[in-house]
């Protein structure tokens, strides 16, 4: 009986030389004789680990890492087939305390399953979820996900069960389901994890949502950055149409739902959410003006459900489990878990899926191990470009939406970037604006003019021309960032500014 | 490739994806992954089929980043410049590759092997610094790295 080898095919493991590992194990085997089944799985999401080789032994997976190519022959020697002592060797792989300490829910798959095996997904728990959702109303589907106190994962946090509820009730020939796969802040990639890993699951989601609100379209609009993704999205939607979880007859349910992929075109603000049906619609990604809100008047036109990626691929866990299961993680009103990403100046960057209510201290310490430089963590920007720094005094802060928010941050996706204290935060401030410059749409003038004038006064501060009284004169445009913007890119880009501003004067050379 | 061809090229693309829903991002992508670009001169065969006018579908081509006019070089560098590259080191390494290659953003080698374009974000955070040639990514790139990746490709 062949042995079964896991090698990441994640693109992050692939980047640092997964495949080079994968490629090796092959060969050596061959040369030695040996029979294995080479599985190229999701990643465990322990990054520092990568490539990470992991062996069934004893119905258990133990893993060795990080397996450079030029070990996989040590690694046969030392028979890793069977489990035995390697210098890399690291135990079963749900025993390493960073995977072992987690909540693994919407990942419950990923690093486990052949992503784009769907007997593989049905033989762990896959398409449960849309089972119920068949034999349930549609209110039932979203009374489940109302329950569970889902609320939108790619940053706005709004409830989940609501947006779906008010597509039900807009009566309409055609709506659609939208999964919103431009993920383009910075030290966020568990949406590309999740389609690289188990695409299924968000096939899934995807259909619960269009049974449950009535919408037989489905688009995934997927950022061009993630080719990988959108060869697995691509691979496993054929799959799940040849065995009729897509397509006119779902499982003999006589409901009809399509699904296809869509590219965007490396613009960060059709990540949000109405210049992105602009840009499906084939137009620029200008921002619309809300209300109307997509949910009434969507894509072309018609009623649209909205969601992120981790969004629709925890729906079926919680269609899988009821609601309630899903609503009892978490705290406060943040209910569930939430997928961190530790990412920049860290030790173990990777994946974290945890229940709502860990502070952030524990997060870059205990699961991070501090910065990769060995340096002080100086500061750390959690929920992407428009993320707020946050400095060490806010460290105790609970990963909850409130209690960020009271803070004047945000956790917004869940990507958290550690910085070390030989970074300047004025640069990082005049960064954030200039970003804010490359990617305005352009069509509201706080966003498009003021960005610009951003950097210019910046640039001054930096420079110590007349510093007091650009400080003055930035405090107001960032009001009026803040205040006038049509979306969140102009609306947010004072977050990094002013909180680099508040809690690193120095940087900027004024005191505090 | 010719101008004939070239031609032809766009009209079988249109032809395959002028039926869709918003089309146009479909059927420009599928000009650029056939020709590495949008020629200017397939914009009003698009805009025909489409019913668009040229000045709509120019505006669409120049308002995304990826999309490009011109032919790129044979390999295109995307650099990583997002806060996550920051703070491991990109900006050092910008520094590097624009001298390795001796071309700023935007720009493409003489001898046409490379264009370097900065990109925000390649989700590859946990690996950084990044960088994407083809459908390839890089991560943890270091100099030394980046050059002997380059040297590879046949700098």
């Amino acid at each position: 009986m062949s042995i079964t080898v896991y090698v990441s095919g994640d693109s992050s493991a692939i980047s640092i030389g997964a495949n080079r590992t994968a490629a090796a194990v092959v060969k050596e085997a061959m040369q030695r004789g040996i029979d294995i089944n080479l599985v190229r799985n999701g990643s465990r999401g322990m990054y520092w680990l990568e490539p990470l080789v992991e062996v069934v032994v004893n119905n258990e997976r133990v893993a060795y890492g990080a397996v450079n190519p030029t070990e996989v022959a040590s690694l046969f020697d030392a028979d890793f087939l069977n489990g035995n002592a390697h210098a890399l060797f690291l135990g079963a792989t749900e025993d390493i305390p960073y995977f072992k300490k987690q909540q693994r829910l919407t990942f419950a798959r990923v690093g486990i399953t052949d992503p784009i095996s769907l007997e593989d997904y049905i033989a762990h728990d896959g398409y449960r979820g849309l089972k119920n959702a068949i034999g349930m109303s549609q209110a039932d589907v979203v009374k489940h996900v109302t329950d569970s106190g889902l609320r939108g994962r790619g940053g706005a946090a709004f409830p989940t069960g609501i947006k779906w509820n008010t597509v039900l009730n807009t009566p309409s020939e055609q709506k659609y389901i939208i999964c919103n796969a431009d993920e383009g802040d910075s030290g966020t990639f568990s949406d590309r994890m999740i389609m690289e890993g188990d695409p299924f699951v968000l096939i899934e989601g995807m259909t619960i949502a269009g049974l449950a609100v009535g919408a037989s379209q489905g688009f995934i609009y997927l950022r061009v950055e993630y080719p990988h993704a959108h060869k697995a999205l691509n691979a496993a939607i054929a799959k799940a149409y040849e065995a009729g979880y897509l397509g006119d007859n779902i499982q003999g349910s006589s409901k009809k739902f399509d699904l296809e992929v869509r590219l965007g075109a490396g613009a960060y603000v059709c990540g949000e959410e109405t210049s992105l049906m602009e840009s499906l619609e084939g137009k620029r990604g200008l921002v619309r003006f809300k209300p109307p809100l997509p949910a009434i008047s969507g894509l072309f036109g018609q009623p649209t459900v909205v969601n992120n990626v981790i969004s629709l691929a925890s729906v079926p866990v919680i269609l899988d489990k009821g609601g309630e299961y899903y609503r009892d993680f978490g705290m406060g009103r943040s209910r569930g878990t939430l997928p961190l990403q530790l990412a920049g100046n860290l030790k173990h960057t990777g994946l974290v899926e945890i229940a709502f209510g860990m502070t952030l201290r524990e997060l870059l310490y205990d699961f991070g191990g501090g910065s990769a430089t060995g340096r002080p963590i100086k500061a750390v920007q959690v929920g992407g470009p428009l993320g707020a720094f946050i400095p060490e005094s806010q460290f105790d802060t609970p990963l909850d939406y409130e209690a960020f928010a009271a803070n004047w941050t945000v956790l917004g996706h869940g990507g958290v970037v550690a910085f070390d204290d030989t970074m300047n935060m004025a640069e990082m401030a005049r960064y954030a604006m200039e970003f804010c410059a490359i990617e305005s749409c352009g069509k509201c003038t706080p966003c498009r003019i003021g960005s610009t004038r951003g950097i210019e006064v910046m640039d001054d501060i930096i420079n110590n021309v007349d510093r007091e009284k650009n400080i003055i004169l930035l405090r107001s445009l960032c009001d009026t960032l803040l205040n006038g913007s049509l979306c969140a890119l102009g609306g947010m880009t004072p977050y990094p500014v002013l909180s680099a501003l508040n809690h690193f004067p120095e940087d900027f050379g004024v005191d505090a | 490739m010719t101008e004939s061809t070239i031609t032809e090229t766009v009209q079988t693309i249109i032809a395959e994806l002028k039926d869709k829903q918003g089309a146009l991002l479909p059927i420009l992508h599928g000009v650029q992954d056939a020709l590495g670009y949008i020629p200017s001169d397939s914009v009003p065969a698009i805009a025909a089929a489409l019913n668009l006018s040229r000045a709509e579908v120019h505006g669409v081509i120049s308002f995304y980043h990826y999309f490009r006019d011109t032919p790129p070089g044979k390999h295109t560098v995307h650099l990583c410049r997002a806060e996550s590259c920051q703070s491991m080191g990109i900006n050092a390494l910008e520094a590097h590759v624009k001298a390795k290659l001796g071309i700023d953003y935007h720009e493409t080698t003489a001898d046409g092997q490379f264009s370097l374009e900065p990109v925000y974000c390649l989700g590859n955070c946990a690996c950084s610094p990044a960088m994407q040639i083809g459908e390839e990514i890089y991560g943890r790139v270091s100099a030394d790295a980046f050059d002997d990746i380059i040297n590879d490709l046949g700098a």
